[in-house]
């Protein structure tokens, strides 16, 4: 019966009789695992076609719902975070299976005449492939993506002759926004698959032309494609799949917070395939920067397109091809060596996690909350209270208080000791309201885990701070999560700017930063030193 | 499925070749299918409870009197909280009994309205009419319409949930 159906169908259409073609290709004897790796990166891109498809299904497009659609995706839809780690990792699987079969073809000499077009067929490939990771950067649309893409379009925008119409094209111009947004969601999902569809097409249709290449000097009878190469390939394809299948299980897809344009103390890093480029960028600065970023990428693409034109030795075995494989060595060490070198350079903050460990502990206090510890040690607080193992014993112990007040019971005792406790010998503590609410504030945060070590915060820093709060700077600026924002976010600014620009900013900010709408500061030279200081020691 | 022309090998051999080769797609088809059968089938986790929404007054709500009342209804549609307007036609039976209609019809879904000379509810769509206790009178209506669980505190109606009518058997 299905013997019927079968014939039937191929009579109409050719089906099987296209199918039995296909596998029963003739291949050199001499092929076996070394030959697994393209029908390995073919799996893998139809597997990333499914699962882009299946996200897509929950997925919205836009900046801001990217993000929110993505975090339900992630939190609320079954099975959704398998999805998105098989589509997440299997994007570097995609390039670890590209990059092997390459290095078996250049190893193998397999590029040679008459596959040249193959071998550059590859090359776009290769280059398809980089642009999807590129592009699917962007549409998480948090921070890392965000500061990851203003990377990438920046550089873009300094090509040499053509990043004005790079910067049209990606509208980019004004920043990363919902239309360059739109444009990398089109081509991530409607460019480059048409892209890579058609290249992989004529890729294929290229390997069967010439045939797969022999070893030198494999004179034995040919052997059929089934099933002794398919079962090798599906072999190496399962194991792909299992490692896969285990990193989307195991290691959560990163989604960080919202996109937030404002943070300019988030340091990008871009996937780990590009960061080979991205500590290159390190070596080349000012003016030599368009070597880093455009001539090197640009010379090894134009190496590798012409790598068959370069080489044109006849094929050779695999022991004469040392030079080959010397210089494929050198590559990977190359590679290798920046990649650890730029793994080993990343901040553990970057990670935005471990933020409130590194430091000292003053780091995760709010601007009130270290304003008011300048304060608690100016009104010598400690000649009367003890805080732990240190001060006076005239009054009770902070660390030892029955029970949490709030701010505002807090602050009234401050101001009238005698009122809200009558019999207390705790005299009124002279300050202005807003101050004693900083007092407060920090009172508060005193507990017998991280007394000592804000004890012990520099004074500079503390007095910073009050600087900070007595000129409302929290009125435009976020910083440790407090404040309005209105201005960037205060956090890192230390990493982006010297102490020489700040010091200037405050006193003429337009100049600096044209367009900027914060007003000139003209401190006292001490009160702007300390503030300085403040801001360029926080993290 | 291919035929045997081909002559690689011997046919153990062959044979162990062909289980490999479909017992490992199958094997990955398998666990492809899973998750995305899955992702696609199982309605998302809810992270809200059903909660009571606050319809109205019905302090002057007339015995045998149905009206419909519209209210604020806070819904996550997908990644989204919402709030939309939605209605329910609220009658009171007796005293001490009360109930809320969705205002939807189980037919097809049209908006209904009170038919005041006959006494009844009236689809226009398809012609269903339901009597004031919600069952189907006449019309190609499956059930008896929709109600809304309901909770009275002092004068003020809280509706939570929908208990679909009953079949017309
Ligand atoms: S929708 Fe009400 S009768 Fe058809």
């Amino acid at each position: 019966m299905v013997r019927r159906i079968l014939d039937w169908l191929d009579h109409r259409t050719g089906l099987e009789t296209a199918v039995k073609e296909f596998m029963l290709e003739e291949i050199p004897a001499s092929s076996g695992w070394p030959q697994v790796f393209g029908s390995m990166a073919m799996f893998f891109f139809l597997l990333q076609a499914v699962t882009g498809l299946l996200l897509s299904f929950n997925y919205a497009p836009t900046p801001g719902e990217a993000y929110k659609s993505l975090r339900y995706i992630m939190a609320e839809v079954t099975g959704g975070r398998i999805i998105r780690g098989l589509h997440h990792w299997g994007a570097s699987m995609m390039i670890v299976v590209v990059a092997l079969h390459m290095a078996q073809v250049a190893i193998w000499g397999a590029y040679k005449k008459p596959r040249e077009a193959t071998w550059m067929a590859g090359v776009a490939l290769l280059l398809i492939t980089l642009g999807f990771g590129l592009t699917g950067y962007l549409l998480p649309w948090d921070n890392r993506a965000y500061w990851g893409t203003v990377v990438a379009t920046q550089i873009a925008a300094k090509s040499p002759g053509i990043g004005d119409y790079l910067t049209r094209l990606l509208a980019s111009a004004d920043g990363i926004g919902v239309v360059t947004f739109a444009r990398f969601y089109a081509m991530h999902v409607m460019l480059l698959p048409a892209a890579m569809a058609g290249t992989i097409l004529l890729h294929v249709v290229l390997v069967r032309r010439h045939g797969v290449t022999p070893a030198p000097g494999d004179t034995a009878p040919k052997k059929k494609f089934y099933p002794g190469q398919v079962f090798q390939d599906t072999v190496a394809i399962f194991v792909g799949f299992c490692i896969l299948m285990t990193l989307a299980i195991t290691v959560q897809a990163p989604l960080e917070k919202l996109a937030d344009p404002t943070d300019i103390s988030y340091i990008p890093r871009p996937e780990w395939y590009f960061l080979w480029l991205f500590q290159m960028l390190k070596l080349f600065e000012g003016p030599m920067e368009v070597v880093g970023t455009h001539i090197i990428p640009g010379l090894a693409v134009g190496l590798l397109i012409l790598l068959p034109f370069i080489d044109r030795k006849k094929v050779a075995r695999l022991s004469d091809r040392k030079m080959a494989m010397a210089v494929l060595l050198l590559v990977a060490t190359g590679l290798g060596g920046l990649t650890t070198a730029a793994i080993r350079s990343t901040p553990p903050s970057a990670s935005g996690m471990s933020a409130e460990l590194d430091g000292a502990a003053w780091q995760s206090l709010e601007p009130s909350e270290l304003a008011g510890l300048s304060h608690f040690r100016k009104q010598n607080c400690m000649t009367c209270h003890a805080v732990g193992s240190q001060g006076g014993k005239l009054g009770p112990d902070l660390l030892q208080m029955p029970r949490k007040r709030s701010i505002g019971e807090l602050v009234e005792f401050f101001r009238n000791p005698q009122q809200s406790r009558p019999g207390t010998n705790m005299p009124p503590v002279a300050l202005a309201s807003r101050q004693l609410n900083d007092l407060a504030a920090f009172v508060l945060k005193l507990d017998a885990a991280s007394a000592e070590a804000l004890l012990e915060t520099p004074k500079v820093v503390a007095e910073g701070a009050v600087v900070y709060q007595d000129n409302r700077c929290n009125m435009c600026h976020v910083l440790n999560g407090a404040g309005k924002k209105l201005g960037p976010s205060l956090n890192g600014v230390g990493r982006k700017r010297t102490r020489a620009w700040l010091l200037e900013h405050f006193v003429n900010p337009q100049k600096l930063s044209p367009g900027s709408t914060m007003p000139p500061y003209r401190l006292p030279d001490r009160d702007l030193a300390s503030l300085t200081d403040y801001l360029m020691a926080l993290e | 499925m291919i035929s045997s022309s081909d002559t690689s090998g011997l046919p153990s051999r062959r044979r162990f070749y062909l289980a490999g080769i479909y017992g490992l797609w199958a094997l990955m088809g398998a666990a492809l299918a899973a998750p995305a059968a899955l992702y696609l089938l199982i309605p998302p986790r809810r992270s809200r409870k059903e909660e009571w929404m606050e319809v109205g007054d019905i302090g002057a709500l007339a015995v045998g009197q149905p009206e419909e009342m519209s209210f604020q209804r806070v819904r996550k549609d997908g990644w989204k909280l919402i709030a939309e307007k939605t209605t329910a036609w609220v009658l009171r039976r007796s005293e001490s009994e009360l109930v809320a209609y969705t205002p939807m019809c189980t037919h097809l879904g049209c908006a209904y309205h009170w038919d005041e000379k006959n006494g009844n509810f009236l689809c226009p769509c398809h012609m269903s009419a339901f009597s004031s206790d919600g069952k189907v009178l006449s019309g190609p209506a499956p059930r008896a319409l929709d109600r809304y669980l309901v909770k009275i505190e002092g004068t003020k109606l809280f509706v939570g949930g929908v208990k679909p009518g009953e079949q017309v058997s």
